[in-house]
């Protein structure tokens, strides 16, 4: 049996060519008392490149599992090719020509590319047939589209951005024509999302529908034709991408006016209150993660890292809050800090004036399950403003200092009886920031201050970081937006494989050059 | 998002729960050719309506109060003590070392050193696999388990050898001395002259396991021990982030989880037993587990889960003497309860929940 006899595939051939590829019709949906998505309506051109964009939780990831099959819509009709279609599974998408690349990859980790590509789609009893069929057409595809990938590479051994395209094969080995990415350049350098797009613009030309979910505005400028804007369940534009400005996405997305671009004055460094030498981090698998780094930060600078993730800042940051062991030297304000000892943790650092917003806020800025108000000193409750008496801790002070930071950063809902889970993703961040910022710190360690935040959000805590900075503290950023890096960031230093590859300034510097770095290319050496 | 208000969810939950264990045993009554109205009567009667039944309930409750407590700290920091049987058996054996090495002259005294004694072994018992989880990463559910086995072992040997009294066929320690006899209630309301609690064995433990509920709930709720305990039970990459140790907690939480079982012995061998015996703790250790998880491993709680289990003890053991209801049934009565209240407890949430959802979006 081949893939084009599987059931409930439309005749395309039958289909005039003029009709949308993908065409919803007041599709709505709700989950308990939440209405993920409002009477959505959209069209997709066959053979055009489609952006859908919006804030977390503006309802792209519920539109796109309708379409998916992974959800059934309340109301609303779903027409693919101009003909009405029931999705009530994914088999059913895929019968449809629908495939989609998510954003954390189902692969196979100790499976070949081939046997990932066939599976679930094998001919018969035996694999052979179908691993000759699909070496055949990853070879043409290869050539085609700059698909290329080992086929029987195993999964396990592929940069991320070869198991990305894995996924897309796996999409097109199933006769996929309309191909849905989402949030598909997070994992990549920006070389490697150039490439990505120059696949997608090969995709399109050749008649493939693709639709793009994303957060990132120059993203969609770049590679789209049109473009959706989604706010709070609901469709609130789509506009050709020509005819736009990132301006005016925000703002469609935000509901308001956003600053994109971050306002601030030229740094003015004082003297060094970090200095890293030779930082050599080995993790519980016996892999070393930091090689020898050596950083400094000064007083009034912020020192910006970039990097893909998983290069070793994540543990560089952690060896600097205390949360893991290490060798080499750090001091602070002069002084040696303990690396593996016992005040090798997050209590000492913190009384060594070391504040530090971690890269994942559910996992260890927060405790979900405590209030707001049991948040609001995490890490900090040792000290004796919150102490009512030498057995006891003083919750009403704590309640009081939540107030005052709701206020003052700005934390919706400014309840501190809530708990930590039932904020948004920027809300949470926020809690985070001002715990952190209202420590008073001589160093602040930032770490991806805003992912899954949403614009608004992102605005404000770039503000803070700006005015800390401006207050004369040390800020250390790490970020795997280079957007972020560029516009925060007084001095850059880009990480790949554990170690420095050298130091930039953002105004001497391009996205293009450090790049280049964060792949481990040395452009100038 | 809490889908259900607090109220359903600490009261109405366990009730239904509760209620459907019942009716479930009723139908069990009824298959073996007895009366389940006659049954609950009796398991009134006797555990409720005089105060002699409620000097046995209270005496049970006072037990499964300090193995609860037990169970519901570990649980704070995410740490499943099985443990309570073990721990409960070595503190009946702190208490007996403690009793029978002096002449205590007035048991105000005696209770003292022998809270101490019975806290200190329990906690010593937990101690080890505690170390041994946050040291060596052997899991404390294997770990405490094995250490119950041991526990009863340590007992035997100690019965047999150290402590039977010469010339004894009996493995069991020699009766404590006068002053160490603990106060029971009746004799505290005979001093009015009042007749109560005739004959049961209910004593001024009670009231150490209600202080201690009301000390737990400080330490949970009010400390800063209880907020890292807390914190590192509901995430240990958090508390690592905090600079809270998660060794220090690990065994901090064990430690004060087996002193509260090793507690149990105040009540069972120094206030009624008034001598070690072997299986001394009967199976109270692992109804502590029930306890805390009727519970919500919330100190009240655990009270409240206590004083049920006392009631189905009491009435269990009434049954047993007026009905030709078989004991072993009482024991299926007793785990339909845990099942319905600890296992099934998804069950009812589960529908409640969209009945609740469906309530608020038509409101």
């Amino acid at each position: 049996m081949t893939p084009e006899s599987q059931t409930g595939r439309p005749d395309r051939a039958a289909l005039s060519a003029s009709a949308p590829a993908i065409e919803l019709k007041g599709i709505s949906k709700a989950f308990g008392p939440v209405q993920a998505n409002k009477d959505i309506s959209i069209s997709v051109k066959r053979g055009s490149i489609h952006g859908i964009i919006g804030e977390n939780g503006a309802g792209k990831s519920t539109l796109m599992s309708i379409l998916y099959g992974f959800y059934k819509a309340d109301t609303g009709q779903i027409l693919i090719g101009g003909q009405e279609t029931e999705i009530p599974d994914s088999q059913a998408a895929i019968a449809a020509g629908i495939g989609m690349v998510f954003q954390h990859f189902k692969l196979v980790e100790n499976f070949t590319v081939l046997e990932n590509v066939i599976l679930g789609a094998e001919d018969g009893a035996m694999l052979q047939p179908s691993i000759a069929k699909a070496r055949e057409l990853l070879t043409q595809l290869a050539q085609e589209y700059e698909l290329n990938v080992d086929p029987d590479a195993l999964i396990e051994n592929l940069s991320v951005g070869h198991q990305q395209r894995v996924e897309i094969l796996k999409a097109l080995y199933r006769q996929a024509d309309i191909l849905i990415l989402d949030e598909p350049t997070g994992v990549l350098t920006p070389a490697e999302a150039d490439h990505l797009f120059r696949i997608l613009r090969g995709l399109r030309d050749e008649g493939k529908t693709i639709v793009l979910i994303t957060h990132k505005l120059r993203e969609i400028m770049d590679v789209t034709d049109t473009v959706s804007v989604m706010r709070r369940g609901e469709m609130v534009a789509t506009v050709n991408t020509d005819e736009t400005s990132p301006e005016e996405l925000a703002e469609l997305m935000v509901g308001r006016k956003v600053l994109l671009r971050v306002d601030k004055a030229p740094a003015q460094p004082g003297d060094s209150v970090l200095e890293i030498a030779d930082l050599r981090v080995t993790d519980e698998k016996g892999v070393d993660r930091v090689k020898g780094v050596s950083l400094n930060v000064r007083a009034g600078e912020i020192l910006g890292i970039a990097g893909v993730a998983g290069n070793g800042q994540s543990e560089l940051m952690q060896v600097l809050g205390g949360m893991r062991t290490g060798s080499g030297t750090i001091r602070v304000n002069g002084a040696p800090i303990d690396l593996s000892g016992a005040r090798a943790n997050g209590q000492a650092r913190r009384e060594l004036g070391i504040a530090h917003v971690p890269e994942d806020r559910q996992r260890e800025g927060l405790i979900m399950e405590y209030f707001a108000w049991e948040n609001v000193a995490f890490g900090y409750h040792h000290q004796e403003k919150y102490q009512r008496n030498r057995w006891l801790m003083d919750n009403r002070a704590l309640r009081a200092d939540t107030e005052a930071k709701m206020e003052k950063f700005d934390i919706r809902p400014p309840l501190p009886w809530t708990q930590a889970k039932s904020f948004s993703g920027g809300n949470q961040q926020k809690i985070v920031v001002a715990r952190e910022m209202e420590s008073d710190p001589d160093l602040l360690l930032v770490g991806q201050p805003t992912r899954g935040v949403d614009i608004g959000a992102i605005e404000f805590i770039h503000q803070q970081i700006v005015a800390l900075r401006d207050q004369g503290k040390a800020i250390l950023l790490v970020s795997v937006e280079l957007d972020e890096i560029m516009s925060l960031s007084d001095r850059i230093a880009v990480m790949f494989d554990g170690q420095i590859m050298g130091e930039r300034s953002p105004t001497e510097t391009n996205e293009k050059e450090l790049g280049l770095l964060m792949a481990g290319m040395t452009g100038d050496a | 998002m809490d889908v259900l208000p607090k109220w359903a969810d600490v009261i109405l939950i366990p009730l239904i729960n509760l209620l459907l264990a019942f009716i479930i045993s009723a139908l069990v009554i009824l298959a073996i050719g007895e009366d389940p109205v006659f049954a609950l009567k009796t398991m009134i009667q006797g555990s409720l309506m005089s105060t002699y039944g409620w000097g046995y309930t209270l005496y049970y409750a006072t037990n499964f109060m300090f193995t609860g407590l037990a169970v519901a700290v570990a649980f704070h920091a995410r740490l499943f003590n099985i443990g309570g049987e073990g721990q409960a058996t070595l503190g009946g054996l702190g208490v007996a070392l403690i009793c029978l090495s002096i002449p205590w002259p007035h048991w105000t005294i005696a209770i003292i050193a022998a809270m101490i004694g019975a806290a200190a072994f329990g906690a010593i018992w937990a101690a080890v696999p505690a170390y041994l989880q946050a040291r060596r990463g052997s899991h404390i559910v294997i770990t405490t388990i094995m250490f119950n086995y041991i526990a009863f072992s340590v007992l035997n040997y100690m019965l047999v050898n150290v402590l039977r009294p010469p010339g004894s066929q009996d493995p069991a320690s020699a009766r404590f001395p006068e002053g160490t006899n603990l106060p029971t209630f009746q004799e505290f309301f005979a001093q009015f002259g009042i007749t109560a609690f005739r004959g049961a064995p209910v004593n001024v433990s009670f009231l150490l396991a209600v202080a201690a509920c009301i000390l737990v709930w400080l330490l949970i709720w009010r400390t800063r021990l209880g907020y890292e305990i807390r914190a590192f039970g509901h995430s240990e990459s958090a508390a690592v982030y905090a600079g809270i140790s998660p060794f220090r907690i690990t065994v901090i939480a064990m430690i004060i989880s087996g002193a509260l079982a090793g507690m149990m012995a105040i009540n069972n061998v120094m206030g009624e037993a008034e001598r070690l015996v072997l299986n001394s703790v009967e199976g109270a250790g692992f109804i502590g587990i029930a306890v805390a998880l009727m519970g919500r491993s919330h100190p009240f709680g655990v009270f409240l889960a206590a004083l049920l289990f006392g009631f189905l003890f009491q009435g269990g053991a009434e049954l047993g003497l007026w009905t030709n209801i078989p004991v072993q049934l009482i024991i299926v009565i007793q785990a339909l309860v845990i099942l319905f209240t600890g296992a099934l407890d998804n069950m009812v949430r589960m529908p409640l929940e969209r009945l609740f959802l469906r309530f608020r979006r038509v409101g």
